[in-house]
This record gives C-alpha cells, structure tokens and sequence, in this order.
C-alpha cells in the first residue's frame, strides 16, 4: 500500500513542486532538499500512484507515444511502416534509481543472457528507458556518483539516450522527469548541477505542534489499517489527479502577459542569476502553476508564488554567506514587485 | 512482572521499530546482546553480518557469473539485504561503514521489499567518525552495553504470539498525541522518534496480551525511545518522561543548528554557548588566494609520481570511467566485460567442442578467457587543514586563521574536495572534523573550535601525518595545510619546554617529508618569523605570510612565484 498523496501533512511547496512538474515536464525536474523523515520520499511515492493513465504502444519498450510521430523509437518506427501501431493505456512509470545502480543498469547494457547463450548482440533497456515519459526519482542524489549525475541530467535535457558501449550502438527516447531529493547535511550537491534542476524546494521538519500531530496520527492510522486509511482519502485523491489532469490540458493556452516576462527578467537581474535559464524556468513554472489553479493567464501572484522554488539553486552561491538562498529572493521579490505596483 | 526488554520488544516487531543501536567498546557485550535477540526471533529468520568491507554486489545483488556461464542464462545472486527479509541485518562496527553504503542500506530499507531489523554496534570511543544519523534516526532503541539488558527477555512461543496480536492492537488518539508533545518538549526533532515510540507502544501491549496501549505502555514507550534522543530538558514536564541521560546527546540532533525550537520557551542546551570567536568569526578577512588548493593540487601530482607510484591516482577499481580491457578473473565488484570474454574464446570453439562433444550449445567459455574492465576513478584531494588553536596564537590571529579555512572550504565546495580539521592546543591535538564533503558540518565545527592554552606543535603535525596517510592509503591524495606560527611549547611527551618542544615539532615535520606528503605552511605570526619558515623548510612545504594588509599582495607573490618555477 502506498501513503495518499493528499494525505501528506503540511509540506506545500514540496506537494506544489511535484505537481507543477507532473503538469510540466519539460521543467527540469525537481529538487527536494532537506531535513531527515520529513516524507520526501512518501510524496514522490505518492505521486507515482497518482499520475493519470496515458496511451502507448503496445509491446513497446520505451513506451512510446503513438500519437507523437517524431519522437518514436526506432522499433516503433519500423512498425509503423508495416502499418498501424497497437495502443493501449498504461500508468504512468516511476522509476527509482537506487544508489547502488551501476551504470549498466543505467543507460542499458548488452544483454548477457543471448550474448552468453549464442553470442548475439542485444540491447538490454536501463533504467532510462523504464522511466521513458514518466519520472526518475534518485534519493540521496547528493551522494550518487559524479559521473552518474552527469549523465543523468544529461539525458533529462536531450530527452535522448545515446548508447556506444560493449560493441552497441543505439539511441533510444528518455524523457522523463527527474526527482531528486536528500539531505545536505551528507554533502552537498554539486553546485554546477544545482542550476540544471528546474526547481528546487526545500523540506523542513514541522515545528508547528498541530502539524506535527496530524503527522503522527496519520502516519499510525495508515500503518494500522492503509485499506481504511486510502479509502478516506479516496475522494482528496480524485481531485488532485482531476486537477493533474485539468492543468496539463490547459497549459498549451496559458498566456503569459508581457507585463509578468519583463517582472521575471527584472527579479533574475536582480539576483544575478547566471544565463538565461532562470528567467525561462520561472515564466514556464509560473505557467504550470496558472494551469494547475485552472486560469489561463499567468498574474504576479502565480510568478511570486513560484520564485522562490525556480530562482534559489541559481544564486551565484557564496558558500560563506550563512542566509538562507530563499530569503534573499524574497527580498529581491519585495524590491522588484514594491515600485512596479506603485507606478501601477 | 518484570517489563520486557527491548530487545524482546525488537523481536515483537523486527522492522516496525527498525531496530537497535548498542554504544559500548565491549565486543563480547554486543555479541552478548545479538546472541539474546536471535533467541526470540524465529528459529528459521535470516541472520546476517554486514561486514564493512562489502561490496554492492553483495550488498544488493547482483549476477553470478559462474552459474550463469554453466547455464548460459542469467542468474541473479540475491544480495544480503534481500537474503536478510524477516529477520536481522547485523552491523558490528556501524560507525565505520563508508557513507555510501549507508545510504544503500537504508535505501533497501526504506523500500520495505526486504524487511528486516538492524542491530548496529557503534564502537568508536570518541566523535572521530560519528555513526550517521540517517541511520540512528530509523532505529528505535538506542542502548548503552553499561544497561542492565539481562534476564528480561521471553521465549519463543511468547514473542510469536504477540506478533500475530500486534496488527490488532489499537492506541489511543491522546497516547499518541502524548508521545508527539513529549518528543517535541525534548526537543526531538525528527518524526520519525514518536512514530517509533508509538510502535513500541503496541509491541508492548502485544506483548502483555492486551488489545489496546496502557498510559503505562506509552510511557515505557517514551522511555525507551524518547529519553535517548533527548536534546535537552523540557520547561514543563508534559508527562512523567524519564530524565533524559545528558551524555547520549544523540549524534548530531538536528534541531541544534537552525530549527528553531517551536514553542518560544528559552531552552537552555548545555554546552552550546557560542564562543566568542563565532562572532569575531564573522567579520574576520583572511587573506589566503582563493584558489590556492588548486595550484597546490596540480603541484601534488609530481612527488607522488617521482616516489615509484606509492600513491598514484590510478588503481584497479569498479567505478568511475572505464579505461580498457585486460585478462583477469571477475572477483566480486569487478566486472566481467562479455563481448571481450567471448571474442577471447571465439577462436577455441572449434577445439573444445571436439574435446568435450557432449557442452550445451552456444560458446563454451573457459576461465582463461575472463575479460574485466578496467576502471580509473577521478583522484579526490582531502586537505586536512590543522589549526593552531593555543593561547598565543587565539591572541593573535585565530580569527583570521579560521576566516582563512573558511575560504579553503569554499574553494574545496566548488572542487568537491575533501577537507579535514585538526586542532591542537594544551596538550594534545584533536580531530574536529573527519574528511568530510559536507560544507555545512565544517563550517559548524570550525565554528565551535575553542582557543587558549599552550601550544603541542609536534602533536598536530604528527595528527595531521597520521591522517594523510591514511587517506592515502584510501587511494585519496592528502594535503597538509598547517597554520601556526611556528611556535611550540609542548614536546611530544606532552612535557612543558620550549626547546624539546621545538625539536620534536621539526622532526614530525621532516617525517612528513619523507613520508612525500604535499604541505603548506601558513604563517599566522603577527609578523613573518623564522620560526615558521624553518618549519616550512623541514616539511618541503611552501611558507604564506598571512599578511596584515590585503590579499592581492600575496595571490601576486604566489603567480610571481609560480611563473620563476
């Protein structure tokens, strides 16, 4: 049995993170960074039971989307050329990358069954296959390998992994959204690979001693009975998935007003953020959000709501400075907003 | 009655309560303490040693090579965590399992496919490698070899009853609101302490045969559970929670840092007074170029290859990035490359198929054909920075010194270099920090570090040469960054007297040379002195005045410097 995802107490901007993504893949994925037990982990859990069905062809692989014809994997091309590809609807996947996974497990290997049994050469899909059009989620990403890392956020970037190992050599479709979450104190994250994410949420323990109840009462309600437990979130789960369902059918007519790209520009000189890629994720993120309200224009509260989780992993990062990253977005946010209202 | 021990309780619930931390030196008491939880687990649960040299094949599983050769299919070797479900994953020195493979193991855990307890031993004497409190925090019994465990546990039919009786046992919405408040007035943070508290709760009552958790459960439970992890004493007693022992402190309590205790009351935490140099901290401006590590990284490659490779960076491993191919037997963690293995038996096919007409079809592979990759991993650097922290130089430039270990950490941050911290001062010197990527642990524990008293040179070098040695052995490539002022008043006897104290502190230095381990002296003399360029002298290492003035003076001095050499 799996905790509701609407059942998670508290923890908003984390549960608002992961649905924007979930509406909004071509985001960057999620970066969840914070304190021990603090259910990062029971979220994206969650999450996985949440996603709405989607259509794919039968018998593929990579789960390939029938209805997106550039992006077919080469299987599914061949098919196609023979006639009409099989449909059928399939759960969304969520894929979990263990620390351990070794890098075969990974990007897909040989297989070494028929290689073993007849010499043959055949690809055996990893796990960035598996997590093809659904999410990727890594625990303790601070703690996985370098080169691992890499290789990962490359993939998430390109939509595409490209195999040249063992004698193979083959691309095949890996979008996917990528999760990561963990706890700083264990070491830290790369920063050149902080920025890559489209947002970065961070997780603290409760101290509010309702939120803190509720936390428990839940958690030992689950445990004794998650049968009864699910069924009393039953409805709490429709509307969510619902809302999943509602935002990413209206994201495409999201429109951003002029006036909310200049105030996005504005914030992430502001801060100095370094590239582009701040002011393209905070607009994109600002949309998702307006989708998931169910509006179709993005206004300033969506972009204030949205900042602190899209801007705080791309300050140039004094590692001295003691204050926290989001305060210093909100103070940008106030400075930036304060006067435009005014003029206004 | 005689209450049920916790180790009895452990057997009630195995991965319910996740199991036992046991603090104490005494190999025989932990053996001891296993011995008795194996008693009440089931006769035919998994009982397995994680020793802290295992690989992550065996760790999580992985393929086993000869059977899948003789059967020409795959064959998955389940790891010791999948082997270990319902019973007992057993760590004799937790504190030294690598980080990684925490991460891994708890992973599993978290998981839940393989369900199991984890009994860990945490033997370190001291705070030199603390045990993870990932860890810590997921096992509900934290107990100490000193605690009278003996004679209070239950047999067989007993645990096995109250385990077929513990879904059913209910507890109260308050009792469980209760354990919440208490942990909280204890200054618990994690919540993941009631959750256990309220597990063991239920054990209890499936123990004593009731249907429903006592006032009396919840508050044995809060006992057992809540009083070790205690980070300080409650203002009010919400409920008559047992005194909190002061010296299980818990290793690292989270909320010590930045987390607020929720209700405003002052709480006074022993022992955390900020120094006064936290402060003086702030504002201090050091004067070291920022991007010293790096150029003292590149210098280090040369000695270590001029001294016959005792410490070169490559060596056999299983990760990083593959760099070719060679014959060799696959051991665990090293991997067979397939398509070379059978390339290598291609051209024998023939001959051994004549030899033994009645192998399976397919290749006949041999031994002798075994192909494995090979694996270089990037070299980290650790710089074990050691501080003089004695009276003479707390005066002077502790400050400073420590402004200038903080650029260090930025710059080792950015290099996702190691970094160490030794202090040595009055008669001994001191491990303050393990290596260590976590920037946010450093920072904390330089902050905290103390000045005053006399000054036993000879101990920190000496510290900081055990140290490097080690790292090197670990395959990592050490870095001495000292700051002193040259001065010493303790020999290594730990005997007053400047002179030995001076000689011994010159010997240590030049066994560091011989040793060829890369070195840096800064100088933390209020003005440039002999003192510490002798000893620079002795270590092969190079002598920064940590100037009055600016810090464009010195990064000029080094370039200059680096462009004669």
């Amino acid at each position: 049995m799996i905790y509701p995802f609407s059942a998670i107490v508290g923890q908003q901007d984390m549960t608002n993170a992961l649905l924007i993504a979930a509406i909004e893949p071509a985001l960057g994925g999620v970066l969840a960074f914070g304190d021990r037990g603090t259910g990062k982990s029971t979220a994206i859990r969650a999450l996985a039971a949440l996603l709405p069905t989607m259509r794919a062809v039968a018998g593929c692989r990579y789960r390939c989307d029938p209805a997106d014809r550039k992006r077919l994997c080469t299987d599914c091309q061949a098919r196609l050329t023979q006639g009409k590809l099989p449909v059928t609807r399939i759960a969304a996947p969520v894929v979990d990358l263990p620390l351990g996974a070794t890098e075969d497990r990974v990007i897909g290997a040989l297989d070494l069954e028929r290689a073993l049994a007849d010499g043959s050469k055949h690809f055996e899909p990893g796990l960035l296959a598996g997590a093809n059009r659904g999410f990727l989620y890594i625990d303790e990403i601070n703690l996985l390998e370098d080169h691992l890392v890499d290789l990962l956020l490359d993939v998430a970037a390109s939509g595409e992994n490209v195999v040249e190992r063992e004698g193979l050599s083959l691309r095949h479709p890996a979008r996917f959204v990528l999760i990561g979450s963990g706890n700083p104190e264990e070491g830290e994250l790369r920063p050149q690979l902080l920025d890559r994410f489209g947002l970065c949420v961070e997780v603290r323990t409760p101290t509010d001693i309702e939120q803190r109840l509720e936390v428990v009462r839940r958690r030992d309600a689950f445990e004794h009975n998650p049968v009864a437990f699910a069924r009393r979130f039953a409805e709490a789960e429709r509307v969510v998935r619902a809302r999943i369902k509602r935002g990413r059918a209206l994201l495409p007519k999201v429109d951003v007003p002029e006036s909310i790209l200049r105030r996005a520009t504005t914030l992430c000189i502001a801060l100095g953020t370094d590239g582009l890629r701040g002011e393209l994720t905070l607009t994109r993120a600002a949309r998702a959000k307006a989708a998931l309200d169910g509006v179709d224009c993005v206004t300033e509260a969506h972009l204030r709501e949205i900042a602190p989780a899209a801007l705080r992993h791309r300050l140039r990062r004094d590692p001295l400075d003691e204050s926290l990253a989001s305060t210093r977005v909100l103070r940008a946010m106030d400075e930036v907003f304060a006067p435009a209202r005014e003029a206004a | 009655m005689k209450t049920p021990s916790p180790l009895a309780l452990l057997a009630v619930d195995p991965h319910g309560l996740g199991g036992l931390l046991l603090r104490g030196s005494s190999s025989l008491g932990c053996e001891a303490v296993f011995d008795q939880i194996r008693a009440m687990l089931p006769a035919d649960a998994p009982w397995r040693r994680l020793p802290v040299s295992i690989t992550d094949d065996r760790l999580l599983g992985g393929l086993d090579l000869a059977m899948s050769l003789q059967s020409g299919r795959r064959i998955h070797a389940p790891g010791v965590l999948a082997q270990a479900d319902g019973g007992a994953i057993i760590l004799p020195m937790a504190e030294n399992l690598p980080a990684d493979r925490v991460a891994k193991l708890l992973g599993e855990f978290d998981r839940g496919t393989s369900r199991f307890a984890i009994i860990a031993c945490d033997q370190s004497h001291d705070d030199t490698s603390p045990l993870s409190a990932g860890l810590a925090d997921r096992l509900a019994f934290w107990l100490d070899l000193s605690d009278d465990l003996t004679g209070c546990s239950s047999s067989r039919p007993r645990i096995a009853a109250a385990r077929s009786r513990l879904p059913d046992v209910m507890i109260d919405a308050a009792l469980l609101d209760q354990l919440t408040v208490t942990a909280l007035a204890l200054g618990i943070a994690s919540l993941r302490a009631p959750i256990l508290a309220a597990r063991v709760a239920r054990a209890l009552a499936a123990l004593a045969a009731r249907g429903t958790v006592s006032a009396a459960d919840a508050q044995r439970a809060a006992q057992l559970v809540l009083a070790p992890r205690a980070t300080r004493l409650p203002a009010t007693d919400p409920q008559p929670a047992p005194p909190p022992e002061p010296q299980q402190a818990g290793p690292e309590p989270a909320n010590s840092r930045d987390d607020q205790p929720p209700n405003d009351q002052s709480a006074p935490q022993p022992s955390s007074s900020k120094p006064l140099e936290e402060l003086i901290l702030e504002a201090a401006i050091a004067a070291i170029p920022t991007d010293l590590l790096a150029r003292l990284a590149a210098k280090a490659t040369l000695p270590a290859r001029q001294g016959g490779g005792a410490a070169s960076g490559q060596f056999m491993g299983t990760r990083g990035r593959p760099v070719g191919v060679r014959p060799g037997k696959p051991r665990t963690g090293v991997r067979l490359a397939v398509l070379d293995t059978l390339r290598a038996a291609a051209p024998w096919q023939s001959l051994r198929r004549r030899n033994d007409p009645d192998a399976r079809p397919g290749p006949i592979v041999r031994v002798s054909d075994f192909r494995i990759r090979k694996f270089k991993e990037p070299t980290r650097s650790v710089a074990i920075v050691t501080v003089d922290a004695s009276g003479s130089s707390a005066l002077n430039r502790l400050a400073e010194a420590k402004g200038a270990v903080q650029l260090l950490l930025a710059e080792c941050y950015v290099r996702r270099d190691q970094i160490a911290l030794i202090a040595f001062r009055n008669r001994a010197a001191e491990i303050l920090l393990p290596p260590t990527s976590a920037l946010a642990r450093a920072r904390r524990s330089l902050a905290g570090l103390p000045g005053g008293g006399a000054t036993p040179l000879a101990a920190g070098i000496d510290a900081a040469r055990q140290m490097a040695l080690a790292e090197r052995r670990r395959g990592k490539r050490p870095m001495i960054v000292l700051l002193t002022d040259g001065g010493a008043n303790i020999d290594r006897e730990g005997r007053q007297g400047r002179k030995q104290a001076m000689d011994d502190a010159l010997a240590a230095a030049s066994a560091c040379a011989t040793d060829r381990l890369t070195a840096l002296v800064i100088d933390t003399a209020p003005r440039p002195s002999a003192l510490a360029a002798d000893l620079a002298g002795r270590l092969h290492a190079r002598h920064f005045p940590l100037p009055f003035a600016h810090s464009g003076a010195l990064s000029e001095i080094i370039r200059a410097e680096q462009r004669a050499s």
